[in-house]
């Protein structure tokens, strides 16, 4: 399918203009910046009633076939439709588990019949999906997973525990990781991948408060609760292959995904223009030399980000340390993240000391809970430092 | 838009002449050669620069009616890149910013001096009086008879350059007087010892010097002229300093992944091995930024993009190369306090690198000004 820079070019204006028209006015409560933010019913039925509208629009799943719910269109279309959301920061598509790992991942991968059941309800957000990988003795270790699945029948029996399940009171389904062969030599070759319900017998979640005072994670226990044999994906031992296989996803709608945004991005730029005003030694914050050689330091991390992006398209630039642009994106962009709000916080003097809910904090306390809140980043997905470990590893060859 | 202009493309001559350039001096710059120089007067191979001259790398960026390629200043980062990759010296580096100096200034009426330079007549830029990167007003000064009085400071190559291309002062006007080898009394010259054992530099005393009007670069764009090649000095440092710290970083990971102790390869250690990645996304970071600017950086008068583009490269890569050269010594433990560990040339050349048009530090505070106000 080829797709004209004409088309592309009049999709983005049309597009962009629906989202200046629809983007949603303040609710009048704080909405979630990130996927894994979202903490109660009011939110939830606030973001499950935007993306179905944007589904409705036709500006997600543009690339997933209509007999599913998509529109069938190159996917050219979708990330347009991706930049365009993020352009006009709009509220995110919170349902990303299912538009950028479970759905892909079936519409790669599953039977007609898993996509018949799953695909579309996941782009309208009737269905809300949450993954099931990490466990409180293997966070980063994820490959150790201990959760049980014993096959019995028609049936799985499933026991164990999961943590920071995302969304895992409000998820209809789960991706699961859980072992199927505690025997064998190589404990990735043990694990089996499930589409697993949430709303069954033996399944219980606990939301888990984080340290903003909000929630949207859960611990999640199963005890003998039973999934039809169906629920497995592939066969068993493939576990880890197929967990792997849903981070390729990450890369967007060029890779599979549906699209959408799973955060709202804040950039360097936000931050001076709202942060300008404070003032510092009877003098405009900006004026400090100090933080001015901070801040052009934030600005460079933030444009050394884009400009890699760019760079690792061109394969003759990217051939030193292949990969290492790739396998080092998410250590970067987590970490970068975290510093840019920590010195958003400084920037506002005494004032940075508020913190959401007092009427008098800036924007809010928008940077304060934003700070807090980037730690999910540098830990969920991997610990930094375990992603250190892993370029380090695989980029650079160096010994475990 | 703070964060402005984030164009990066590589073009196909790009591409082959940093092919070329890397077999270069791959071949012609082992560690070995670099060691067989650092205590020669010239502290190059003149067969290798001779034959540099013959691949067209003293023209690549000069038009091509002067004998060179035309591919401007994009098309020398590749190959400063790889210069640095290899530590390769020779006067390549302050012939080019000469040579774009007086092609900025003065365009068609100094053909002949860049046609010259393109078929490979060494010369140098003496910009640099004091300690000052920034300073825009010069005490070395040509008075009405046409006299150059005063000193220019780290000249570089210059026992060997035999045009030197001169920013001074006649009467509150900047102009650039050319002069010849030749014109210098005896004595002139004084060379500097630099922390770089693969740099040459000296202070040369250009008074006494006369200039006449057909070797005088005068008019209102030289001011412009000569900060748009500070700011490409600062990018070629750049671009060199970034291929430095690609070799410097290979040079700490060959020794983390062979070296013993306590019983484990020292690079499963953690306290080793991150910083080593910290390292590596420094690095990438510099090539982003340097390609960047040589994607921005044209013929013409530099624009506020352009400005920014070189500076962050500088801040970059020669910042990345500190710390590169820096932890190469500590992880390479007492063999690193060694003359003969090779991680002392790395740490040298950082320390030039940051001292050349500009630590990181001043180009942040520039960078302030355009990005902050």
């Amino acid at each position: 399918m080829s797709v004209s820079e004409l088309e592309l070019t009049e999709f983005r204006a049309e597009v962009s203009a629906w989202m200046h028209e629809n983007n949603p006015k303040d609710p009048g409560f704080l909405l979630p910046q990130t996927f894994m933010e979202v903490g109660d019913e009011r939110q939830l039925e606030f973001l499950r009633e935007w993306q179905h509208k944007v589904w409705a629009a036709g500006y997600l799943g543009m690339a997933w076939p209509e007999a599913y719910g998509g529109r069938g269109a190159d996917p050219a279309f979708q990330t347009i439709a991706d930049q365009e959301m993020r352009r006009h920061a709009v509220p995110i598509s919170f349902n990303i588990i299912g538009l950028g790992w479970a759905g892909p991942l079936i519409n790669d991968i599953g039977t007609t019949e898993e996509k018949e059941k799953y695909l579309k309800r996941i782009l309208t957000a009737e269905d809300v999906w949450c993954q099931g990988f990490s466990e409180p003795e293997n966070g980063s270790d994820l490959g150790n997973a201990q959760t049980r699945a014993v096959r019995d029948g028609d049936e799985y029996v499933i026991n164990g525990q999961k943590i920071w399940t995302t969304m895992g009171n409000f998820a209809q389904y789960m991706i699961l990781l859980a072992r199927t062969n505690p025997d064998t030599p190589r404990k990735y070759d043990g694990l089996s991948f499930f589409l697993s319900p949430m709303n069954i017998a033996g399944v219980e979640t606990r939301p888990i408060r984080k340290l903003t005072g909000e929630y949207g994670f859960t611990e999640t226990f199963f005890t003998d609760a039973r999934i039809p044999a169906n629920c497995l994906m592939g066969e068993e031992g493939q576990g880890w292959k197929i967990a792997m296989q849903t981070l390729q996803y990450e890369r967007g709608a060029e890779a599979g995904a549906a699209g959408g945004q799973m955060m709202v991005r804040v950039t360097v730029e936000d931050m001076i223009n709202e942060l300008q005003g404070v003032s510092r030694d009877e003098a405009a914050v900006l004026e400090d030399p100090l933080l001015r050689d901070e801040l052009v330091r934030a600005v460079m991390e933030e444009k050394s980000q884009i400009l890699g992006v760019r760079r690792g398209a061109i394969p003759g630039l990217s051939s030193d340390y292949p990969g290492s642009l790739l396998l080092s994106g998410k250590l970067r962009m987590s970490e970068s993240t975290r510093r840019m709000r920590q010195l958003a916080i400084k920037l506002q003097g005494a004032e940075g000391a508020l913190y959401v809910g007092d009427e008098e904090a800036r924007q809010g306390g928008f940077w304060q809970r934003a700070y807090l809140n980037s730690f999910s980043a540098t830990i969920g997905g991997g610990t930094s430092q375990v992603q250190t470990n892993i370029v380090a590893e695989h980029v650079l060859g160096l010994p475990k | 838009m703070i964060i402005g202009n984030t164009t990066l493309t590589l073009t196909e001559e790009q591409g082959m002449l940093m092919d070329v350039a890397r077999e270069f001096c791959r071949d012609k710059s082992p560690v070995s050669a670099v060691r067989e120089q650092l205590d020669t007067e010239l502290g190059y191979d003149a067969g290798v620069w001779k034959e540099m001259i013959a691949l067209g790398w003293t023209g690549i960026a000069l038009p091509e009616h002067c004998g060179g390629s035309g591919l401007g200043v994009s098309a020398l980062v590749p190959v400063f890149e790889a210069m640095g990759r290899a530590l390769l010296g020779t006067p390549l580096l302050t012939t080019s910013l000469a040579a774009q100096l007086v092609m900025r200034a003065a365009g068609a009426a100094q053909e002949s001096v860049l046609a010259d330079i393109a078929s490979g007549k060494i010369a140098t830029l003496a910009l640099t009086e004091d300690a000052d990167w920034g300073r825009e007003h010069f005490a070395v000064s040509l008075d009405k008879n046409g006299t150059l009085s005063g000193m220019k400071r780290f000249v570089p190559d210059a026992a060997v350059a035999e045009l030197f291309v001169v920013p001074v002062q006649r009467e509150g006007e900047l102009v650039i007087a050319l002069v010849g080898a030749s014109q210098l009394p005896d004595g002139a010259i004084r060379p500097n010892t630099l922390i770089d054992e693969t740099k040459r530099a000296a202070n040369v005393d250009f008074t006494g010097v006369r200039v006449d009007e057909n070797s005088l670069i005068s008019g209102e764009q030289v001011a412009n002229a000569i900060n748009d090649t500070r700011l490409i000095g600062a990018l070629l440092v750049a671009a060199e300093a970034t291929g430095s710290a690609g070799a410097c970083l290979d040079t700490i990971v060959e020794y983390l992944k062979t070296r013993k102790q306590f019983g484990k390869l020292i690079g499963s250690y953690q306290a080793l091995k991150h910083p080593t990645v910290d390292i590596l996304i420094d690095t990438d970071s510099s090539r982003s930024f340097i390609y960047h600017a040589a994607t921005v950086v044209g013929d013409e008068t530099l624009d506020r993009d352009g400005e920014i583009a070189c500076r962050m490269a500088k801040a970059q890569a020669t910042d990345t190369l500190l710390q590169a050269g820096d932890r190469a010594i500590q992880f390479h433990g007492g063999m690193g306090f060694t003359y003969e560990c090779n991680a002392q040339l790395y740490l040298r050349r950082a320390q030039w690198s940051q001292q050349q048009f500009g630590d990181a530090q001043h180009h942040r505070t520039r960078l302030a000004k355009l990005l902050l106000g």
